[in-house]
């Protein structure tokens, strides 16, 4: 009887498609947003997140229709992140559904931007993304630009911040995981967790279910964001919440 | 129909499609005749008590949301919603609310920081008696919350079902044929289209 740890799944989206996400299912459509949210909705997902990697600004409309439509029939939170750089970006986002938008870059950029849209559509629906890398100091220093860029920053010291201006969660992504299916970053999910008051989705490096069970029970994550674990139907989410539940690990069930 | 007030406050189309999902016609207005006309009332709500408040009465939408109310007609508020029915809220200064219900919102608050604010995600609620708006939940039903305040009803009669988050707060509220729910429906997936059909089945009860 208490909060639920919450399963996210992330699908790629790229003009409209979906180009990671769910992969070998028997979808009429495997590329169609829609049918996968669908789909992960059915499977017991806790909210879903919609990444757009559209590269060029005049195909990004096209993420508001598909939004719009995702939007119109899953009724679970939806989080859109990618390419929103201003509070008219995210305002017309949030007006086509999306429960929440997910901004990086533009907030490393202009950190007035997190303040501004906390207190132009509340704190509920800011999250900041960031990407971080260790270092061989044994800092986590923020990169941009889909982890291209370093920044020199402190990605610990830019999470407090972050918090301080009104993001009400965060999805913090370790580079040096992501991909590798090695699991999570728990020192950097722990470090993170003594210095916020918010909550935090760990992403970044999930390969097995033992790794989403040490997010939350080593790394105290609250969320946890995993793409190709559950998009390759290595497990589904029903295995993942039903193995999580047995070490005493508080799950929503459908 | 269901009648959903628009007064420029956050984002209306998910719970306008989740109205329209379980067969409801929705009517997003802020017109103070159309709101008094209304046979089904929804109050949603976002962001912070203040800034709702002021633009419920900014817009003259006070005094047709309460003749609703005191005329038995279905009221719903949704999570900020469903705190302007108290007496005061706390957030960012002290501001009047409708005063439906007494009580007031005020912000979680811990000792322990193992507790997160904003309280998000799904929790369970757990109903106190029997209600038409509860109709039909399995138990320990959970619901998608996301707050930073939360109501401390002065009678414990008004609190239909609470949620725990470290401490135990009033989830659902009613009183009468006016209902408030501190989490949303239209994002709680079956639990929540299913409290929402049960509120569209309330009748008038003057």
């Amino acid at each position: 009887m208490a909060l639920a740890k919450r399963i996210i799944p992330c699908l790629d989206v790229d003009c409209g498609r979906v180009v990671k996400g769910i992969n070998f299912v028997d979808l009429v459509d495997a590329g169609d947003p829609l049918e996968q949210a669908h789909y992960y909705d059915e499977e017991g997902a806790d909210e879903l997140v919609f990444l757009d990697i559209t590269a060029t600004h005049e195909e990004r409309g096209i993420m508001l229709d598909v939004v719009r439509h995702t939007a119109d029939q899953i009724f679970i939170p939806l989080t859109v992140g990618g390419g929103l750089r201003c509070l008219e970006d995210m305002r017309r986002m949030l007006q086509a559904g999306a429960d929440k938008i997910s901004i990086n870059s533009a907030a490393l950029h202009d950190p007035e931007l997190i303040t501004r849209g906390a207190e132009a559509f509340g704190s509920q629906c800011m999250v900041v993304a960031i990407d971080v890398k260790c270092t061989e100091k044994g800092i986590w220093e923020v990169y941009t630009h889909g982890g291209r860029r370093p920044t020199g920053r402190d990605g610990l010291d830019w999470a407090v911040e972050a918090q301080e201006r009104g993001a009400g969660e965060l999805l913090v992504t370790s580079m040096d995981r992501d991909g590798t299916q090695d699991g999570y970053d728990l020192s950097l999910l722990s470090a993170l967790d003594e210095r916020l008051t918010i909550p935090i989705i760990a992403s970044g490096g999930a390969g097995s279910l033992d790794d989403l069970r040490d997010a939350f029970l080593i790394g105290k994550a609250h969320a946890v964001l995993a793409a190709s674990i559950f998009h390759f139907r290595k497990y589904t989410i029903g295995e993942a919440k039903a193995f999580l539940g047995r070490h005493g690990i508080t799950m929503r069930e459908t | 129909m269901v009648t959903v007030v628009d007064y420029g406050i956050g984002n209306l189309r998910s719970l306008e499609k989740a109205l329209e999902h379980i067969g409801a016609t929705v009517h997003r207005t802020d017109s103070p005749n159309d709101i008094v006309k209304a046979t089904h009332l929804v109050l949603p709500g976002v962001g912070a008590f203040g800034a709702c408040i002021n633009e419920v009465r900014r817009r003259g939408l006070e005094q047709p949301i309460l003749s609703v109310i005191d005329r038995g007609g279905p009221f719903l508020g949704v999570c900020v919603g469903m705190q302007m029915l108290f007496t005061v809220g706390l957030e960012r200064g002290e501001h009047a609310g409708l005063g439906v219900l007494s009580g007031r919102v005020i912000p979680f608050a811990y000792q322990d920081s193992s507790y997160k604010v904003p309280h998000m995600g799904w929790n369970v609620i757990s109903p106190r008696f029997a209600s038409p708006l509860l109709a039909g939940l399995a138990q320990a039903s959970r619901c998608y919350f996301v707050h930073s305040f939360h109501a401390e009803a002065s009678d414990s009669g008004d609190v239909l079902a609470t949620t725990e988050y470290g401490y135990v707060f009033p989830a659902v509220v009613a009183r009468g044929n006016a209902f408030g729910v501190q989490f949303h429906p239209e994002k709680s997936q079956r639990v929540g289209l299913r409290i929402l059909e049960n509120f569209m089945r309330i009748q008038d009860s003057p």
